[in-house]
């Protein structure tokens, strides 16, 4: 490590934790304050004209939030709450943002370190609790720990296969006074974030894809993360292998592409999961095999060589066997194979995406896009949007049915623009997650597609939109319904709809207390204009638009069947 | 049952709090009983060892060390069947002292099973025996019948006969940096 010039004689513990995320570059954090935090909220209103700190209405807005802004900035989110329920509040965001692979770094209060044991007022065992959910955590009971502390979890965070960080620091360690100094973590011995590529490997895996008939690409966000979207594209225009997305791969590449055929999954299209059994080669970059992109396993691409690009060994052979493991960054693993890949088009193979993607859009996606009933449906409400945005906005979404609908029907001209629970799936994301992308990237227009049910989890986040006048927009799409759980007890439980059917609030006059504008539609008549108005204002905005109560997201990998068993109804 | 077999993870890793409860997360989380656990300093300064003992088909194992190993203070996990390590337990045996003098039998027992005593003391005296878990478990059965006050074993404690890199890693980080 670098000495770095920066000294700052017999500061407090508090103050040093400002200056270690100054130094970190960060200008942006999320957080509620609480007793056991008190000495830092004390050093940020200090510091304010150089950190904002923006006061989420509960603690896991505040992670999803950071989530958020990491994911449209490329940058670390940073969440901060007191000790005991403010700490166990952030869990869940924590939780998201690691199977995610999330850069975050969670600050949380402690009681006084003499206190730790004894059941204090607010005390809970965050690290214990933290532990399987984090890259990495750590307890700061002296001041004189901060600064290495806080360098090395940023790089934690940010290098590798990104994830969260908690820090939890006694109120004690905040109060007390040392002389600081700070220089960036660069290396831990015993952590080695990018595996060396294996050349050979590569040499291998070239020559299996110039030989292959019906070669085949799945990528996902690591193409986002190791920021290799245009080694991406060149490689599959030099190839001209079909590519389909994984749910957090979607934006990687503009949805247009000529060799983009779809996403991949359970609500994905037809032909890639369809083909993902027929393919003779399968080229997995920057993803894992998710049991949501995968289906059985069992009969999961069984034909077909293997070639993974991985960043995190952990991943390699743990669901799907990989033939050729190829691990490091994909950036560079792509353009190392580049140039020894052959040029090829394949377009008997290719046709055969387009076929089936025919029968999908018959049997499917006509029916969604342009229907004939008169209920609105979810997807019709997606094209409106890609009409007025033209695929240059942020989606961001929640979980459930609007989040199948707008990941198969969004289209996206930009890399970083899809943002959602994909992992771990979590309801109530997507309102604290657009506003910490609109902060990520405030001259982009970011809205959120949310359904009835995850809007009312954390509704309470409205209140930040009116206190800092962040101009997102929020669509939700009403059904009256927890959507995707009613789909599946239509579906495979006999249509007894346990607990699934919402008497919902007024929704418009909610946001109008909040100063928010708000519109409702109805009827399909009334759906441009209202989405147009929304887009173009620069306020934040709410629409409710009212969708047919028992649609369902269609096709269909139903749990535990084979990629190949897709339903189309 | 699937096809389990007895494997001993080898863990080095930096001495830091919290790491056991982040390495025995990992198997929480997979449904997975730890069959035996010791941890020391190692060979290397500065450097802690654990020694899980867990059964696990052999598909599984890789994966669990994958996890184990890709955890940011640990520097490297290994596995290894029985075969590939030497390996021993300690057990120790607390006797009431009256029948060490009244039951003769007992004193071939001890020399017998190779066994070694600690302390003899007018209540009680203690033997030590180490050696494979069928070892030290014999004896236990042997001295049952004379009162046992007390029985303990140790953790599994194992070195693997092939090499492992672990200084090699630290030099080269050291190298580099």
């Amino acid at each position: 490590m670098k000495e770095n010039k920066k000294f700052k004689k017999n500061i407090s513990g508090a103050e040093a934790l400002i200056h270690c995320l100054l130094e970190e570059g960060v200008d942006l954090i999320y957080g509620y304050p609480g007793g056991a935090i008190m000495p830092v909220y004390d050093e940020l209103y200090k510091f304010s004209d150089k950190l904002v700190h923006i006061l989420t209405r509960h603690e896991q807005g505040a992670t999803h939030a950071a989530q958020g802004y990491a994911r449209t900035s490329g940058k670390v989110g940073v969440a901060i709450a007191t000790s005991g329920p403010g700490a166990t509040n952030l869990v869940t965001g924590i939780a998201d943002a690691q199977i995610d692979s999330t850069p975050m770094v969670c600050i949380t209060g402690q009681v006084a370190s003499h206190l730790l044991g004894s059941d204090a007022f607010q005390e809970t065992d965050i690290i214990g609790i933290s532990t399987p959910v984090t890259k990495w955590n750590y307890q700061i009971t002296k001041a004189s720990e901060i600064p290495e502390i806080f360098s090395k979890a940023f790089y934690i965070a940010k290098s590798g296969r990104p994830g969260p960080v908690l820090i939890d620091i006694t109120k004690d360690a905040q109060f007390e006074k040392f002389d600081f100094s700070y220089s960036k973590c660069n290396g831990i011995r015993s952590y080695l974030p990018v595996p060396q590529i294996n050349m050979d490997m590569i040499d291998s895996a070239a020559e299996v894809i110039n030989n292959a008939k019906k070669p085949f690409i799945v990528y996902g966000q690591g193409v986002i993360l190791g920021e290799a979207e245009n080694d991406l594209i060149k490689f599959i225009e030099k190839t001209g292998i079909p590519s389909a997305w994984t749910i957090l791969g979607l934006s990687a590449m503009p949805t247009d592409h000529r060799l983009n055929v779809g996403m991949v999954g359970m609500h994905g299209n037809y032909g890639p999961n369809i083909l993902t059994n027929e393919c003779d080669v399968l080229v997995a970059v920057g993803m894992r095999f998710d049991d949501r992109v995968t289906g059985d396993l069992s009969t999961y691409a069984k034909q077909a060589k293997i070639i993974h690009l991985e960043i995190d060994p952990a991943e390699i052979d743990k669901n799907v066997k990989a033939d050729y493991p190829i691990l490091g960054n994909c950036k560079e693993s792509l353009s190392l194979l580049l140039e020894k890949v052959n040029k090829n088009s394949h377009e008997k193979w290719r046709e055969k995406f387009n076929e089936l993607m025919k029968i999908e859009y018959e049997a499917v996606i006509k029916n969604d896009t342009i229907p004939q009933k008169q209920g609105l449906t979810m997807g019709e409400v997606i094209v409106s949007i890609n009409k007025y945005t033209k695929g240059d906005a942020v989606i961001v979404t929640d979980v459930g049915q609007h989040q199948m609908v707008a990941c198969r029907y969004a289209e996206f001209i930009r890399s970083k623009s899809n943002i959602t629970s994909g992992g771990l799936g979590t309801m109530g994301f997507a309102l604290p997650a657009a506003i910490g992308a609109k902060m990520g990237a405030p001259d982009r227009e970011v809205i959120a597609v949310i359904g009835d049910g995850g809007y009312q989890m954390t509704i309470q986040e409205l209140g930040t939109i009116f206190q800092t006048r962040t101009a997102v927009k929020i669509l939700v799409l009403n059904n009256d319904y927890l959507g995707m759980v009613r789909q599946w007890q239509q579906l495979f439980f006999d249509k007894r709809y346990a607990s699934t059917e919402m008497t919902n609030p007024d929704f418009v006059t909610i946001a109008k207390g909040y100063n928010i504008n708000s519109n409702r539609v109805n009827e399909r008549k009334d759906l441009d204009n209202a989405v147009k108005l929304m887009v173009e204002s620069n306020e934040p905005q709410f629409l409710e638009v009212c969708v047919e109560k028992e649609d369902n997201v269609f096709p269909m990998i139903p749990s535990g069947a084979s990629v190949s068993d897709i339903r189309l109804k | 049952m699937e096809n389990n077999i007895t494997y001993t993870i080898s863990l080095y890793s930096e001495n830091n709090v919290g790491l056991l409860n982040r390495v025995s997360a990992i198997l929480l989380k997979r449904h997975i009983n730890i069959e035996s656990f010791s941890t020391s300093p190692s060979e290397i300064p500065n450097v802690f060892r654990f020694v899980i003992v867990v059964r696990l088909p052999e598909e599984k194992i890789k994966k669990v060390v994958q996890q184990i190993e890709k955890q940011i203070d640990v520097i490297k996990a290994f596995y290894h069947t029985d075969k590939e390590t030497i390996f021993q337990e300690t057990a120790l045996y607390k006797v009431k002292s009256s029948s060490l003098f009244e039951e003769r039998h007992i004193q071939n027992i001890i020399k017998k099973s190779q066994a070694n005593i600690v302390t003899v003391s007018p209540e009680f005296f203690v033997i030590e025996k180490t050696g494979f878990r069928e070892e030290t478990e014999k004896l236990r059965n042997k001295l049952e019948p004379y009162g046992l006050m007390q029985f303990v074993r140790s953790g599994r404690i194992s070195v693997t006969k092939a090499k492992m890199d672990v200084s090699e890693i630290l030099n080269s980080f050291k190298n580099k940096n």
